[in-house]
């Protein structure tokens, strides 16, 4: 492993997955965290989409980025992520029609996140296709562990399920247990990731005294 | 060789180019896929309507199956109506499609008619965008749309199905918290009925109804009801 990928590349994925996280360090692409994390299965499909389109968007740009010119560098990586987009949402709802549905608007709205243009014009517009390549997964992955535990919580206590599957059993509600509404609004999962974000920052500290 | 890529001609020529690239791109992936996703959306509305009748949770194979052994769609030109016609078990249901305004959307459903035409089988309700959690849950068969099985089609009151907070004397519960959307299902159930009831469709149970003229063996039949 340590071999095969160079320090560079190395830091390009892993730096986002913890130290550099999108989410919960750079505060990018809250809007989607907090609209498709009811289940747990939308999340990991949004995650998905995010880190094919983070990852291909990366590699399209950093191959194109000498050609680029300067003046519409931005409309060029607009074009290209919503190009992009636009595949992946005519993909799912050809083979995942169900998704595509409970995804609604969001998935059309992937061009609107920040972590997008934040990659393509912080890190592959200067770097090769192979390290934007890595950057870009390290990126959609940092962003989809963070929407998978956000939507683990919302669905366990909002719906009393995990991926649709009633995990909380009936005799506790025969017993006077009730789903959390609150769970099911936006607001908690801005809640939520606050949370994350303390436990993050605290547990990182305590790294960076030692 | 260095590209000037700051000079006007080539920024013009590479937006240019870049456009036609991936119009070209997007406008064969949207062909290619077309057939599927419009499969995809036809099997959808025929998982709702098989859903008004209670036949929920159907998976793909079984839904497609059941709809085209049993169920046919009927239009009648004369009155610009079209309803559903269902043999479930033997029985005969009927199913009117209605549309209507939510809070945020379009919210939609169909209603199961029992044989008699006077009282509700069951119902199916759809939304776009409603809140998750509030207007959503007219989507959600034991919190809502339960309450409409066995009621009168258009209401103990004859203006049509009442929703109203409980205890209030509505024919159904309103769902608390989305008081906007139980109305919008009150009104698309009344505006989306009123064709229905103009043409006199709700009299004419089915021997009188027997006017038809088969346009289409292909499971069409074209009807004409009385104009009032």
């Amino acid at each position: 492993m340590a071999k095969l990928l160079s320090d560079k590349t190395r830091e390009a994925f892993m730096g986002p997955l913890n130290a550099n996280n999108p989410v919960v360090v750079q505060i990018l692409g809250i809007c989607s965290a907090l609209a498709v994390t009811v289940q747990l299965k939308n999340a990991l499909v949004m995650g998905v989409a995010v880190t094919v389109i983070v990852a291909l968007a990366n590699v399209v740009i950093s191959a194109l980025r000498n050609t680029i010119p300067g003046r519409i560098r931005i409309i060029v990586q607009l074009v290209v992520v919503a190009a992009l987009v636009t595949l992946v949402s005519a993909i799912l709802k050809a083979f995942l029609y169900d998704v595509s549905v409970a995804l609604s608007v969001y998935i059309g709205l992937i061009i609107t996140n920040c972590i997008l243009m934040g990659r393509l014009e912080a890190y592959a517009m200067s770097n090769g296709p192979w390290d934007s390549f890595m950057d870009g997964l390290g990126n959609g992955l940092g962003y989809t562990w963070v929407l998978a535990v956000i939507a683990f919580v919302r669905e366990l206590l909002g719906s009393g399920s995990i991926f649709g599957f009633q995990v909380i059993p009936d005799w506790c509600y025969e017993h006077g247990y009730v789903n959390n509404g609150m769970m099911m609004m936006p607001a908690m999962a801005l809640i939520l990731a606050g949370c994350i974000i303390w436990a993050h920052r605290a547990l990182n500290d305590k790294e960076d005294k030692k | 060789m260095k590209l000037n890529t700051n000079g006007n001609v080539y920024t013009i020529v590479y937006a240019s180019v870049m456009v036609i690239i991936v119009a070209l791109l997007l406008a064969v992936v949207s062909a290619a896929l077309k057939p599927r996703q419009d499969a995809n959306v036809k099997l959808d509305t025929q998982k709702q309507i098989l859903a008004s009748l209670n036949l929920r949770d159907l998976d793909n194979a079984a839904a497609e199956k059941f709809y085209d052994e049993n169920i046919k769609e009927v239009t009648c030109d004369k009155c610009q109506l079209s309803w559903f016609e269902a043999n479930l078990n033997g029985e005969k249901k009927y199913i009117l499609p209605v549309r209507g305004a939510g809070l945020w959307g379009p919210i939609w459903g169909y209603i199961a008619v029992n044989n008699d035409k006077q009282t509700i089988y069951s119902v199916f309700f759809n939304h776009d965008s409603e809140t998750p959690g509030l207007g959503g849950e007219i989507k959600n068969y034991s919190v809502f749309q339960q309450q409409f099985e066995g009621k009168p089609v258009l209401g103990t009151s004859g203006k049509g199905i009442l929703i109203e907070k409980a205890g209030n004397g509505g024919d159904v519960d309103c769902i608390s918290g989305a008081t906007i959307t139980s109305k919008g299902v009150e009104s698309m159930l009344i505006s989306g009925l009123a064709p229905y009831v103009e043409a006199g469709w709700f009299d004419q149970l089915e021997p009188a109804l027997d006017m038809k003229t088969v346009i289409n063996e292909n499971e069409v039949e074209n009807r004409e009801c009385d104009e009032k």
